[in-house]
């Protein structure tokens, strides 16, 4: 079995997001970037299995700016054999991204199709979902728990109401919940050898997949701060504010 | 568990200016000595934070093309202004009247995070392995005692030191030649200063805590290119510090703080200084209406020549102000400190050629530009001791009169944990509340630096006796560490009447500025899990 593995770079969770002043973006000049965390526990998954002897090959891919090969080294460093990086120099949306994605599914073959369930950045949850369709493949979206049968997976899925066990065919699609697994440090040696493991490069426009946007993003603004709060006496205070002023009761 | 070991001929240990400009100048004099630079940041940059007006000329030296290599130094200095406090007025000192060491007007306004992160693709580029993410927290010796290397950080340990699942071991990492370049009060450094004795004959080591706010503010109010200072307000005559502001690209001014770890009273707050500060009608008008987009702190070494360990010992250097190479009265460490590298780097290559001893770095060191400047300086710094008004009349006639040449050298006498007063003899400070314009608590500060620990890990911030906080130090202090930790990690809390003390190491920004100040040394820093620790941008 071959599992393809999709990571993305983005602004790292630690880092305070600020919006450009003209409100066309956020800034991500010398800002720290880093894997989007759910993609982490997607290359995770992907590798145990591996390790587990159910799988042959691990093949991580990244769409992006030059730069976007950090995120695939470091996927290497934790397992993966090889990467793809396909090159774009703008942002793009899920449906561009599922379209390219579906291009190298094509062409690589795999078995399964692991990613994030969505991406920290645009908060999107959508990319999975249209590779899905796309390739007219089942999904399984939110896992928290794969289990690799012989022509299937059981996937536990994290909803609302709690959790769900599905069972699909292979090949498929699933997109991994943070609570799927802990993803592994990469160990010194093992950044060292990923240096030395392959990284296709792909130019999208080679792919022949059309990448415009189909959103037009108009601003881009910050939430409205949260006014100070005031403290109250007593109860009676509290309850006249609330009935009076703010009037929720 | 045996740890994996790995071989180099130089192992540096730090991604700041000197550990780059020592892996820079090696790569320079020889490509093939292999070279490994570990960083404890997540990312070259992420853990730097310095004013920061830039001399050029160690990178004249290091990277003479610099100027086409798309570096990050690009707004020259265009004016320069220097303000005496009063609580409420300023007066401002004619700039001819400063000092040499003082005058910038052929200096750059720049982020030192940016240049490190600029020095590090040189780096790369020449073959030097650069791995961030990875403290160093243990020094390893050879039988004979010499320095063979350094342990990285276990990684996936839980709170009570058990393995986890994602339990990855350090590995060790061995150098022929070690380089220490953690910057002030390195933790490793400090262990390899205690061991091999090299602070003997020297004074203390002083130190300060440097803040730093950048600032967006106004088109009017901006002037790309000036370099202010100020002294005196908030702070008393008895009390050594100023303030930077510099004008940078885009809008941003480099707004900061630096106030010395010698001073007396314990209810000071280093914060609340600088907080205050920025009240000041001098200050307000120039940021009112802006925006704060970032914060940080760092402790910084003002110890000078007098206080400089000797900086070799077998099989290790230490470089940069791990040492204590920063110029105090000319407020730069930076070309110092790649100097430093640049030098250490000679001295090495020698040293892998023909096997003499690292003493050479001591000699070439006594020859250079930065020896010199060194001495000069200092005079400057301890001259406060009397205060600044004394202060800056001694160091007209020491700098301006006689070039640093005065025939003594006057002495730091005390350890910055030695100064503080009790707190019954001293007075509390009343600082003003926080109005979240202009000044802000340290929560919302914090949350600025990006800071992170991976929960579920050691406490890094140790203590010597666990009850002494609360046994002593809060009886004869009020625990100053309150107020000196610029993060909030500190906080003594009371549970049914009952104190307790409390470390936050998750808000920990690395500044070391506990393990400096406590009066007993009872706070030890060390390393946490890699990668923790702030997500510096552009500071």
């Amino acid at each position: 079995m071959k599992i393809l593995v999709a990571v993305k770079r983005v602004i790292d969770y630690n880092v305070q997001i600020r919006i450009k002043e003209d409100g066309s973006g956020v800034v991500t000049d010398n800002v720290k970037m880093s894997t989007n965390p759910p993609d982490d526990n997607a290359i995770e998954e992907a590798v145990k299995i591996k390790e587990a002897g159910k799988a042959a090959e691990v093949v991580a891919i990244t769409i992006g700016e030059e730069k976007a090969q950090e995120t695939l080294r470091k996927a290497l460093a934790v397992g993966a054999d090889r990467g793809i990086h396909v090159k774009v120099d703008n942002i793009i949306e899920p449906l561009a991204v599922s379209k390219i994605l579906q291009k190298i599914v094509d062409k690589e073959k795999p078995d399964l199709v692991f990613m994030g369930k969505q991406a920290i950045d645009d908060d999107c949850n959508q990319t999975g979902q249209m590779l899905s369709a796309l390739l007219n493949w089942p999904q399984a979206t939110f896992a928290s728990k794969i289990e690799v049968k012989e022509k299937s997976l059981e996937v536990t899925r994290e909803i609302d109401e709690g959790l769900e066990t599905i069972e699909i065919n292979v090949p498929a699609i699933v997109t991994c919940d943070l609570r799927l697994n802990e993803p592994r440090y990469a160990s010194l040696p093992n950044i060292m050898k990923a240096k030395k493991k392959p990284i296709e490069e792909i130019s999208a426009s080679d792919l022949g997949v059309d990448i415009a946007p189909r959103v037009e993003q108009i601003k881009v603004e910050e939430p409205p701060k949260r006014k100070a709060g005031i403290k109250v006496a007593n109860v009676a205070e509290l309850v006249q504010k609330l009935k009076n002023e703010a009037k929720v009761i | 568990m045996s740890r994996e070991s790995m071989e180099y001929d130089v192992v540096i240990i730090g991604g700041g200016p000197s550990g780059l400009s020592t892996a820079i100048k090696l790569k320079q004099l020889d490509p093939s000595i292999n070279v490994c630079l570990l960083e404890k940041a997540s990312e070259i940059g992420a853990h730097i934070l310095s004013g920061n007006v830039f001399e050029t000329r160690a990178l004249d030296e290091l990277l003479p093309n610099w100027r086409e290599l798309n570096s990050p130094i690009k707004t020259k200095v265009s004016k320069e202004k220097f303000l005496f406090l009063g609580k409420s007025k300023s007066l401002s000192w004619p700039t001819w009247l400063l000092p040499a060491v003082q005058q910038n007007h052929k200096n750059y306004i720049i982020s030192l995070a940016n240049l490190c992160r600029w020095l590090a693709e040189q780096a790369e580029l020449l073959g030097v392995e650069i791995f961030p993410g990875f403290p160093a927290s243990e020094i390893l010796y050879n039988d004979d005692g010499s320095v063979k290397g350094v342990a990285t950080q276990d990684m996936g340990i839980d709170k009570e030191g058990n393995k986890k699942d994602s339990f990855e071991p350090g590995i060790e990492l061995l150098g022929k030649v070690t380089v220490f370049a953690e910057g002030c009060r390195g933790h490793l450094g400090k262990q390899l200063i205690q061991k091999f004795e090299l602070d003997k004959g020297k004074d203390p080591q002083q130190y300060g805590i440097g803040f730093k706010e950048i600032w967006e503010i106004d088109e009017k109010n901006h002037e790309e290119g000036l370099v202010m200072h100020t002294a005196g307000w908030p702070l008393d005559n008895g009390t050594y510090g100023g303030s930077f502001m510099y004008h940078a690209e885009n809008k941003q001014i480099f707004l900061g703080y630096v106030i010395g770890l010698d001073y007396k009273n314990p209810y000071l707050s280093p914060y609340d200084e600088f907080q205050r500060f920025k009240t000041h009608p001098a200050i307000k008008k120039i940021i009112e209406g802006g925006k704060r987009i970032s914060y940080g702190a760092r402790a910084l070494i003002e110890g000078g020549i007098q206080s400089l360990p000797k900086m070799f010992m077998p099989g290790a250097l230490l470089v940069g102000c791990d040492a204590g190479t920063l110029n105090m009265p000319k407020i730069k460490g930076s070309h110092t400190a790649m100097k430093s590298g640049m030098i250490a780097a000679e001295a090495i290559h020698y040293h892998l050629n023909h096997g003499d001893e690292l003493s050479l770095y001591g000699k070439l060191f006594k020859e250079s530009w930065l020896y010199k400047e060194l001495f000069q300086a200092r005079n400057v710094k301890p001259s406060f001791s009397w205060g600044l008004i004394l202060g800056i009349i001694f160091t007209g006639i020491d700098q301006i009169l006689f070039r640093g040449k005065l025939p003594f050298t006057l002495k730091h006498k005390h350890a910055d944990h030695e100064t503080l007063k009790s707190a019954k003899d001293m007075t509390k400070i009343d600082y003003p509340k926080y109005d979240n314009i202009i000044t802000f608590d340290k929560t919302s500060s914090v949350y600025l630096t990006g800071t992170n620990h991976a929960d579920n890990q050691p406490v890094h911030l140790k203590l010597k006796d666990p009850d002494l906080p609360i046994k002593y130090t809060l009886e004869k202090f009020d625990e100053p560490a309150q107020r000196y930790c610029p993060a909030g990690v500190y906080e003594v809390q009371k549970e049914n009447d009952v104190n307790k003390f409390v470390i936050n190491s998750q808000n920990c920004i690395h500044c070391k500025t506990c393990d400096i100040k406590e009066p007993s040394q009872n706070i030890i820093w060390v390393t946490p899990e890699g990668g923790g620790g702030p997500k510096y941008g552009n500071m």
